[in-house]
């Protein structure tokens, strides 16, 4: 080994940690980068996969009723590949032991083939016989919920008579990889599920023989899909068809890429702030060791190494920390990012199977991005080792010159003793080391409020939807629209206290280019049940004779504001178009609406006082007796319970924020561990000799530590209401981020949260302080005596 | 303190047989006996004081001399409380250094002790007036930062940091730091040793003042015999034992030396 590169190991080592601490904070930028790119490559790889083994469907659509001649009318337009037309209906499923309504959405399999499009994935049992009637096959997400296999029973409501069906198999479809109720906000497994029947089976029960209610279709490649849609729309609009929609706006597939599209936000943001932070230790520990080695490397120029030479033996030791931070980073990121895709199995995508990839690319781009940002951190410090003139650099380096501080000069000084304004001075010397020491530590702490922002989020999201806007106890729709009578009826029901219709319609919204595939939803203008909130969250009363928009809907999607005349094309009957006046904007976290009173909608759709549901409000303790009688009720095709939602969601979301509390907790704690740590070092280096003099002077340990630890203190307090600032603005990044239709998250952040956030930096600060404490007490008090700096 | 009250008559060793013509005043600061120093170096130990007896008196000016390697700055760090003896005895008046815990040395140092060093190890953020009141803030009864400073004679110099002030000024601050707690012994290693000899005459010139207006006990270290004709008594050490202790009959004046 030549005797650089041997120097060079023992630089490393005698700086090891340093080395450890930087590479630690390396480690976290590749570690967050290698797992959401890992997950986000193994995600889409699985994805289209899955899709294409499985035969997802391009185009999708349903309605009303159409013969099964019209298949081969869709079968005849131009780029239609292959058609699959179905039986959808929508049951209501009763399984032993669980007193809940679950709502279930069955569709029709072929007889005795395989399904053209969206084939199921068997994780246990068959497909169901030709002609057997009461054979099916449950979505594996449900039948995981309520622990059932082939050989067990449960029943479903179709069209309001009760038929016993036999799991014959447990299977996961392309289409329903993210499984969530219509109406509903969250994922619920044990109250929703799809399930599968054959055809002349669902066809008698449903009243469908011969006939279709939905139908999917797969293009020949380089079709353009808005050509078939609009197609499709012109040849089912007699049949009742709701309206074609591409699979990029197929829920569960925009579900998907919607998290995908978060994973990839999250492999750019988070590492960037590490590597970042890295790049500025890396500066400012490789400055100090060159400064440290001013007469080593004038020597060496003396004996006739080039400045290529030195330069490259420094950018090889930086070169060396990235690779150890890499190394590692690419280790913990593999773990995190298969752990992060087992989460996402487990609680939010159905994949069959998960193809977890590391790939090489990833680890290269990883290397590639750490080295650019630390080699750009050591630049300045290694191009200074470059240029030293070795006659210059034998030369002891001139003291460095201080002046008095800001609040000296202010006059405050006569306060400050001696150790406060080395303390001081210190700062004031350097503020753009000090400065960035300060933002090093508030990154910390934003990070970790980051790590910790979801789950108050949600939090807040939940209550102002369940609790302010959607106050229902129980949603119940009806098989078809219905009159007001039916209110009556459930007026009548034991245990309900409220009653609330509501008129529900598919329609597409339009204004100028823009347009939006949504619901308008007629309520009541002074309900107490189902509110509409204005932007500061206090219930608005609908004004009658036009719409009221769900902020973002109104300005992200179609950009019209209160005034504008918006073109509604209704997605059922006759499919009437009409212009409705914008009223007003609602605030909305969950989904986005178009809300009307229910006077004006049904007006709006030429009917009398017709409703599709009702909220409902229950008496305490009466849910069961309640969810029983509604159940047996034919006209009553599907039940949410809010309460019960919730609880289901906060299980499912629990893993993820566990996950994520754990990863920011440990990426946050590093980089603050790497600033602070390093921080000391360096001022221990820098300023030991300084301490030395003082403690043979007569200063105590104590008070040689204030000097140095005081330093940091006063950093990282400054440090803490920064790094609030920091995470209130990362928070907001990710905020504007992750804004779309499904979802917006509020910009809160629990007074917990910040408290974690300081929690981490003060730990990661004292840990810091206690390792340089220690070191102080083994300062060489006789050898300052001696040595020059 | 028994031997207190002779310590002028009974400083020199049993093997240095001499008479002190000049009585130095006051009684007996440091008594040493029996010091030795050995340094274990990875496998090798390196004695570097092999059996020390010493008695400093109050008021002395004393000069330890030797080549590099004779263990006089070994000696001085025990005096000042920075080492300990490998076996021996120090007393510091009636306190016994030796066996002192890391506490006691560090309250030994701030109360009584004043350190002057080669290199000045000023704390180049603060400026002299500061430098000097960093040490008189935490001493019991020091004197003012700007008298110590006006003795070595940089009464206009008082807001100055370092970076701004020439070798010589900036050793004559670490003097004035020294001194201004009013400590009862001054240690110098090699106070002149980074110094031109023009430059180094003004710094022995404040170190002469100091001793002669406060009657500090001054032990200054240096391989320069030069410089030995300023002192009461110049002790030689050579290999880790005193050869020899000299009392200069007539001292000379700092601004007499020259090297």
């Amino acid at each position: 080994m030549r005797a650089l590169d041997l120097k060079l190991f023992r630089d490393l080592w005698a700086m090891r940690g340093q080395v450890l601490a930087i590479a630690a904070v390396i480690m976290g930028g590749v570690a967050t980068l290698v797992m959401s790119l890992s997950t986000y490559d193994s995600l889409v790889i699985t994805r289209d996969r899955f899709y294409r083994d499985y035969r997802f469907a391009d185009a999708f659509v349903n309605l009303k009723r159409a013969p099964e001649s019209v298949a081969a009318r869709l079968a005849a337009i131009p780029g239609v590949e292959r058609v699959e037309t179905r039986v959808r209906a929508g049951v209501k499923l009763e399984v032993e032991g669980f007193s809940d309504p679950i709502t279930g959405l069955l569709f029709s399999l072929p007889e005795g083939a395989e399904p053209l499009l969206n084939t199921l994935h068997f994780k246990r049992g068959r497909w169901v016989q030709p002609d057997n009637a009461d054979e099916v096959v449950v979505s594996d997400t449900f039948a995981d919920a309520h622990r059932l296999n082939p050989g067990d029973k449960l029943s479903a409501i179709i069209n309001g008579k009760r038929k016993a069906l036999t799991i014959v198999g447990v299977a996961v479809s392309p289409e329903y990889v993210y499984q969530i109720a219509p109406g509903s906000m969250f994922p619920d497994f044990k109250r929703y599920g799809v399930l599968w029947m054959g055809r002349n089976a669902l066809g008698a029960a449903y009243g469908m023989q011969g006939a279709f209610n939905n139908a999917t279709v797969s293009l020949t490649p380089g079709t353009p899909v808005q050509d078939v849609i609009d197609r499709m729309d012109a040849l089912l609009g007699t049949y009742g068809g709701t309206g074609a929609y591409a699979r990029k706006d197929q829920f569960s597939n925009r579900f998907i890429n919607e998290e995908l599209n978060q994973l990839q936000i999250t492999a750019t943001i988070f590492p960037a702030i590490f590597l970042g932070v890295a790049a500025f230790l890396l500066n400012v520990v490789v400055g100090r060791l060159v400064a440290l080695q001013r007469e080593q490397i004038a020597i060496l120029k003396a004996f006739g190494y080039s400045g290529l030479e030195i330069g490259g033996h420094y950018v090889k030791l930086v070169m060396l920390v990235v690779l150890l931070g890499v190394a590692g980073g690419v280790a913990l990121g593999a773990w995190f990012g298969q752990g992060l895709s087992n989460v996402y199995m487990e609680t939010t995508f159905r994949f069959p199977y998960l193809d977890y990839r590391l790939e090489a690319g990833v680890m290269l781009i990883a290397l590639a991005v750490s080295a650019v940002a630390a080699l750009s951190g050591t630049l300045f410090a290694v191009n200074r080792a470059i240029r030293l003139t070795p006659a210059e650099g034998m030369r002891a380096e001139t003291p460095a010159l201080y002046r008095a501080t800001v609040f000296e000069r202010i006059g405050l000084q006569r306060w400050l003793t001696q150790p406060t304004r080395m303390i001081l001075r210190n700062i004031e010397r350097r503020p753009v080391k000090s400065l960035l020491t300060v933002f090093g530590i508030a990154c910390a702490c934003g990070l970790m409020m980051v790590g910790n922002y979801q789950k108050g989020a949600i939090d807040f999201m939940v209550d102002v939807q369940f609790r302010q806007a959607s106050r229902e106890d129980l949603a119940v729709t009806f098989i078809e629209p219905t009159g007001s009578r039916a209110l009556h009826e459930l007026q009548a029901v034991p245990g309900i206290r409220h009653v609330e219709g509501f008129r529900d319609v598919p329609a597409i919204l339009r204004f100028q280019h823009y347009s939006y595939r949504s619901a308008i939803y007629g309520i009541q203008p002074a309900g107490e049940l189902h509110r509409s909130l204005n932007a500061a969250l206090q219930p608005i009363r609908i004004p009658p004779d036009g719409v009221v928009l769900t902020d973002h809907l109104a300005r992200e999607i179609l950009h019209v504001k209160p005034g504008d005349l918006l073109t509604v094309e209704i997605l059922e009957g006759s499919r009437p178009v009409r212009q409705v006046p914008v009223l007003g904007i609602t605030k909305q976290y969950l989904g986005v609406s178009a809300y009307m009173q229910q006077d004006s909608l049904n007006a709006l759709l030429r009917e009398g006082n017709v409703v599709s549901g009702a909220y409902l409000g229950l008496d305490p303790g009466m849910e069961s007796a309640v969810y029983a009688e509604l159940h047996e009720r034919p006209r009553v095709l599907g039940m949410i319970a809010n309460a019960a939602a919730i609880k289901s969601f906060y299980a499912t979301i629990g893993e993820f924020v566990l996950f994520y509390n754990m990863v920011a907790s440990l990426l946050a704690g590093s980089i603050g561990f790497g600033v602070v740590y390093n921080s000391a070092r360096l001022a221990l280096s820098e300023r030991g000799r300084e301490l030395a003099s003082l403690r043979v002077l007569g200063f105590t340990h104590g008070e040689i530590a204030y000097i140095l630890l005081g330093e940091l203190a006063l950093l990282t307090l400054i440090a803490i209401p920064l790094g609030f600032l920091v995470g209130v603005g990362l928070c907001g990044i990710l905020v504007l981020a992750f804004k779309n239709d499904l979802y917006r998250l509020p910009l809160i952040i629990e007074p917990s949260n910040y408290a974690l956030g300081a929690t981490v930096v003060v730990v990661s600060a004292l840990v810091s302080g206690l390792l340089v404490w220690y070191r102080l007490g083994r300062l060489d008090l006789v050898a300052v005596l001696k040595t020059r700096e | 303190m028994d031997e207190a009250s002779s310590c002028v008559s009974g400083a020199v060793s049993a093997d240095v047989d001499r008479v002190h013509e000049h009585a130095v005043v006051g009684g007996c600061v440091f008594r040493a006996r029996g010091l030795t120093k050995i340094y274990t170096m990875g496998e090798v130990e390196v004695p570097a004081l092999r059996g020390i007896d010493l008695e400093l008196a109050a008021g002395e000016l004393v000069v330890l001399l030797g080549p590099s390697g004779s263990g006089k700055s070994t000696l001085l760090n025990i005096l000042g409380g920075l080492d300990t003896p490998t076996s021996g005895e120090v007393w510091y008046l009636d306190h016994q250094l030796t066996g002192a815990t890391e506490q006691d040395l560090t309250r030994f140092r701030r109360e009584h002790v004043g350190f002057v060093f080669q290199f000045y190890n000023l704390i180049p953020s603060l400026t002299a007036r500061e430098n000097v009141a960093a040490v008189t803030e935490i001493a019991e009864s020091p004197m003012r930062p700007e008298e110590a400073l006006r003795m070595v004679g940089l009464g206009e110099r008082l807001d100055h940091f370092p970076a701004q002030m020439s070798g010589g000024e900036q050793q004559r601050v670490a003097i004035a730091r020294a001194i201004a707690k009013n400590p009862a012994v001054l240690l110098c290693d090699e106070p002149t040793g980074a110094l031109d000899s023009q430059t180094g005459v003004v710094v022995l010139e404040a170190l002469e003042k100091v001793n002669q207006t406060l009657g500090t006990l001054t032990v200054l270290i240096t391989h320069n015999a030069g410089i030995a004709d300023m002192a009461n008594r110049v002790i030689r050490l050579s290999d880790g034992h005193i050869v020899d202790i000299r009392t200069n009959a007539t001292k000379k004046a700092a601004r007499e030396l020259s090297w």
